[in-house]
């Protein structure tokens, strides 16, 4: 993470990529690929919640509504105009960098707890836009979306199709976050999130910055929702309930806050979760996910990658 | 008899739902200011706290046989001691950290609190009768005044203004006051500071609970009847700022008034309408109508 890396650690943190890389590619013959599909567009989206909290330490409790409205967008185009898939996930996208460039405005104008208050207060006024029009299909949500035909050509409703589909533009996301977080605008986020008063003396705009994190982070939370509606072929109001805005915090917290692949870790681990515990439970899912957040906060803040990493440097320093 | 051509009978009953929903938002956002101002911490639970006096409430009624006026007492004193526990064992473990873990923290224990109760109740709601000295109303002539919604208010106002008085003019409120300001130095001066954390923390949520006590024969008892509402006073912080008392009981009643005024005039706009006055003050006055920059 930090840039005095060891050329032999720099070997095999590309070796590491590489391989993962790779397993993504063969998964699905192994893997039932929806639920890959699930798991790599919540994970896409954890990891973009992750840039903002993890790289600039801003919280947002409204990621929900980047997430739904792009799917909303996307969902909308595709099914009633018609237009191709990669149109619909572009327009989707944009869609929600624009609202996240709303919400980081009016946000970035308090800091801390407010910060949150505000994100969160935002995205339940979405909520309530997209419960009252009627464009969006109110509490049944949008429904019968094609999958389409990718560039007019590939055929998405094949299943192997799609999983590539959803798994580059998974990739695509996750490098956008990585060079990002490795840039100077990267660390000048960290400094931000370090010491906000020395980064201000040091002459940077302090708020351009966090506003650009902002709408990256939003960007591409919606690229993960314009793309899951496609996977699902629906979007519904859970995407844009503050439930969903929850569950990508304990995501990115479980999986560990401000490493790279904690967040890929964390929605893995509560996608399987959900998906084991859904018939056995049923509604003690929320409860075990309000379990976890206790005990994440409370004795495991560095997460599972977390945890992992300083496992490695303790071996490393003996 | 109309109003701007709005019966006043209809104009006067969303006024005073207005009123009640404004009390509500005043206690709630007085109690998440308290708690704040002495933990840093911003109470993700407080919602739950408020359906948890509810159910206390209508649970003691139903099953046990305990009347509305014991409930007021009981259920406030039996959620603030939830309250001193979860403080004890749990949010006295984050002071050192960053001020959102303790966020963070409330949000799960409000998972957990709000699944339990889902999981035993059900999501369809629960009535809970009016308690017969306040049941009936009064016809005022342009409206009719049920006697339990004017309680509600006056009993609200009257908690509010009771905890304001406590603050400001007693000793107690006074070691409050001063570690708001610097804590540390108030544990110098002899005073029993985690005490008193736990104790605020307590009659944060106590207040809650009684708020939900009010509630219950107004909406129906039901364990997403937190959650919703909590948003909406994390907006009502947000516009009032946290750094005064009276400011949060003027904010939220000013609040819960305009949104009654919406419904009459403008019933689509009514549930996003505070969310919109934040917008407004955030690029008007960010740090809130109340508060200091």
């Amino acid at each position: 993470m930090s840039t005095t890396k060891q050329p032999s650690a720099l070997i095999k943190t590309e070796a590491l990529y590489t391989a993962l890389f790779v397993v993504g590619l063969i998964a699905p013959f192994a893997i039932y690929p929806t639920f890959l599909m699930k798991l790599f567009c919540l994970a896409l989206f954890a990891s973009a919640f992750n840039l903002l909290l993890g790289f600039a330490g801003l919280l947002s409790f409204g990621h929900a509504a980047f997430l739904g409205t792009a799917g909303y967008v996307c969902g909308l185009m595709v099914r009633d105009m018609g237009v191709t898939p990669e149109v619909g996930i572009i327009a989707g996208t944009a869609a929600a960098g624009l609202l996240g460039w709303l919400f980081g405005v009016l946000a970035i104008r308090r800091t801390g707890i407010y910060f949150a208050m505000i994100t969160l207060a935002l995205a339940q006024m979405v909520y309530f836009i997209v419960l009252q029009v009627k464009a969006t299909g109110g509490e049944d949500g949008l429904q019968g979306v094609p999958r389409g035909h990718l560039f007019g050509l590939v055929d998405l409703s094949d299943n192997v199709a799609m999983y590539y589909l959803v798994y580059a533009v998974f990739s695509i996301g996750f490098f956008i976050i990585y060079r990002t977080i490795h840039s100077p605008f990267g660390q000048i986020l960290k400094a931000i999130r370090e010491n906000e008063p020395r980064a201000i003396s040091l002459g940077y705009d302090v708020n351009k910055f966090k506003l650009m994190a902002f709408v990256i982070s939003a960007s591409l939370a919606g690229l993960a929702g314009a793309t899951k509606t496609l996977v699902f072929q629906l979007t519904s109001l859970s995407d844009v309930h503050w439930h969903m805005s929850g569950e990508v915090v304990l995501m990115t917290l479980l999986g560990g806050l401000g490493t790279i692949l904690g967040p890929a870790v964390g929605s893995a681990t509560i996608v399987t979760l959900q998906n084991e515990l859904a018939d056995k439970v049923g509604s003690w899912v929320t409860v075990i996910m309000g379990l976890i957040f206790v005990v994440c906060v409370l004795a495991f803040r560095r997460g599972i990658v977390g945890e992992i990493q300083a496992l490695i440097q303790r071996a490393g320093i003996r | 008899m109309e109003i701007f051509g709005v019966p006043s009978a209809l104009l006067g009953s969303q006024l005073l739902v207005g009123l009640i929903n404004g009390s509500f938002y005043a206690i709630l956002s007085l109690g998440l200011a308290i708690i704040f101002g002495l933990l840093n911490i911003i109470n993700f639970a407080h919602g739950a706290q408020y359906m948890m006096g509810a159910f206390i409430a209508w649970l003691a009624l139903t099953k046990f046989n305990v009347n509305y006026w014991v409930a007021l007492i009981a259920a406030p004193l039996l959620v603030g001691l939830f309250g001193v526990i979860l403080e004890r064992t749990m949010l006295r473990k984050l002071y050192k950290l960053d001020h959102l873990y303790g966020l963070l923290l409330t949000f799960g224990l409000a998972l957990i609190i709000e699944g339990v109760f889902r999981d035993q109740f059900g999501i369809s709601g629960e009535s809970y009768d009016v308690p017969d000295a306040l049941a009936g109303g009064i016809n005022l002539g342009f409206m009719f005044l049920p006697i339990y919604r004017a309680w509600v208010i006056v009993a609200s106002l009257t908690v509010c203004f009771g905890t304001w008085y406590m603050i400001e003019k007693t000793r107690l409120g006074a070691y409050l006051r001063a570690g708001t300001e610097n804590s540390q130095i108030v544990q110098a001066l002899g005073i029993n500071v985690p005490l008193l954390i736990t104790f605020t923390y307590g009659y944060g949520v106590a207040l809650a609970a009684f708020a939900g006590v009010l509630a219950a024969p107004v909406f129906q008892v039901n364990p997403l009847m937190g959650s919703n509402l909590i948003i909406v006073v994390f907006a009502v912080v947000v516009i009032g700022g946290m750094g005064s008392i009276l400011g949060s009981i003027v904010t939220g009643i000013g609040l819960g008034l305009i949104e009654g005024l919406t419904r009459v005039f403008y019933p689509e706009a009514s549930a996003v309408v505070v969310f919109v006055i934040m917008v407004i003050v955030l690029l008007v006055r960010p740090a809130g109508l109340f508060g200091k920059a």
